[in-house]
């Protein structure tokens, strides 16, 4: 119950401390303690990388190019995602909606080539106990006692671009929300479907396709208990989540990939 | 939304018209630009600690841009800039101590 209707006092707040309204600052705590998830993260990938001798660089030039490009999807996505703020401030509810799916676009595209460099690494060797071996694939030479012997990287490595790659998966659902609203479920169920059809059962995404499963149900949960329309003051707060995913990747990326590249 | 959040929206958005899409386009193309001379440098050859230190500066730098105009922080009032950006600092200042021993080792051990 409002306040307003308890004290019989209509709407009558305190101004808000930080001169914004609450849902932003909601969205800034939020990521305030995220940052401190992948801060975590990253230590603990740095840690090991610094105290493990024979630290693999798996990264040859094909990987470096292809993160270079990941990271200008993620830096256009940004660009793109601005300017659906902007368009939706303006009241241009064409120019948000087209702006916010060629921001779900390139957060796609990222999500692609994450997946491609994840399944080489492990068609490579490099891998986790947890993921299925792939049938009729022997591990490069160099790579073939990585996992035994270093079992650090792919520790690290997969649960810190893990956890980025889900962030950035559900940042796309988050977006296809707002775009869309209850006409993205269905689209978000046939995307389940295909992902989980189209990657072989060794592949640790034929699971992970499970993901795109629980946000649809719970995404068709929210919009059925609350259906709305969404304002400008949600596209900025969307908009705050999908930059923080690419503010995170700027440390990856050079931490990860450039720092282990293969130099030969 | 009551009153005053609705009045607060107004206002995040009126600050959002005065900005021209080419400021955009500027931080877009910066943060390509370093990107590309991150890449670069890697090739180069040099120090581990002298590259990583660069690399994390450049980070630091898109981070930066990032923060300050993609996620608007840069118009916010002044409180809650302080207290974002002090709160979540004084916790990585307080991982870095935490690790700082071993964490000082790549002087010496390297970066391979």
């Amino acid at each position: 119950m409002a306040d307003s209707a308890v004290h019989d006092i209509p709407s009558v707040y305190e101004p808000s401390l930080f001169g914004t309204y609450s849902k932003k600052i909601g969205m800034w705590l939020f990521l305030l303690s995220d940052s401190l998830t992948f801060g975590a993260l990253l230590y603990a990938y740095s840690y090991g990388r610094i105290s493990t001798a024979g630290w693999p660089t798996p990264f040859h030039s094909g990987s470096i190019v292809n993160a270079t490009i990941m990271t200008a999807f993620l830096l256009t996505s940004s660009l793109t995602m601005v300017l659906a703020v902007r368009a939706s401030v303006h009241g241009d509810a064409k120019g948000q909606r087209l702006w916010l799916l060629a921001t779900m676009l390139c957060g796609a595209g990222f999500i692609i080539l994450h997946g491609r460099e994840w399944s080489n690494l492990i068609a490579e060797g490099l891998t986790l106990p947890m993921f299925p071996k792939v049938p009729g694939h022997e591990a490069a030479s160099e790579f073939r006692n990585v996992s035994k012997v270093v079992p650090q990287f792919g520790a690290t490595f997969f649960t810190l671009t893990g956890m980025h790659m889900l962030h950035v998966t559900l940042g796309v659902i988050y977006l296809g929300v707002v775009a869309l609203r209850r006409t993205f479920i269905p689209v978000l169920l046939g995307l389940w479907l295909v992902a989980w059809l189209a990657t072989p059962a060794y592949s640790p995404f034929h699971y992970g396709a499970h993901v795109l499963l629980i946000a649809a149900i719970v995404c068709g949960i929210i919009l059925w208990l609350k259906p709305k329309v969404y304002d400008s003051s949600d596209v900025e707060v969307a908009g705050l989540y999908w930059h923080f995913v690419d503010l995170v990747w700027m440390f990856i990326f050079p931490l990860v990939y450039l720092m282990s590249a293969k130099i030969l | 939304m009551d009153t005053i959040q609705v009045a607060l929206a107004e206002r995040a958005a009126e600050q959002q018209r005065h900005h021209g899409k080419a400021l955009f386009f500027w931080v877009w193309g910066a943060l390509l630009v370093m990107t590309a001379v991150e890449v670069i440098l890697t090739y180069q050859n040099m120090q581990p600690g002298k590259m990583l230190t660069i690399l994390l500066g450049l980070s630091f730098v898109k981070a930066a841009l990032i923060i300050g105009y993609f996620m608007h922080l840069k118009y916010e009032v002044s409180r809650m800039k302080w207290l974002t950006m002090c709160s979540v600092v004084a916790c990585l200042i307080l991982m870095t101590i935490f690790f700082f021993p071993d964490a000082f080792r790549i002087l010496y051990l390297g970066v391979k």
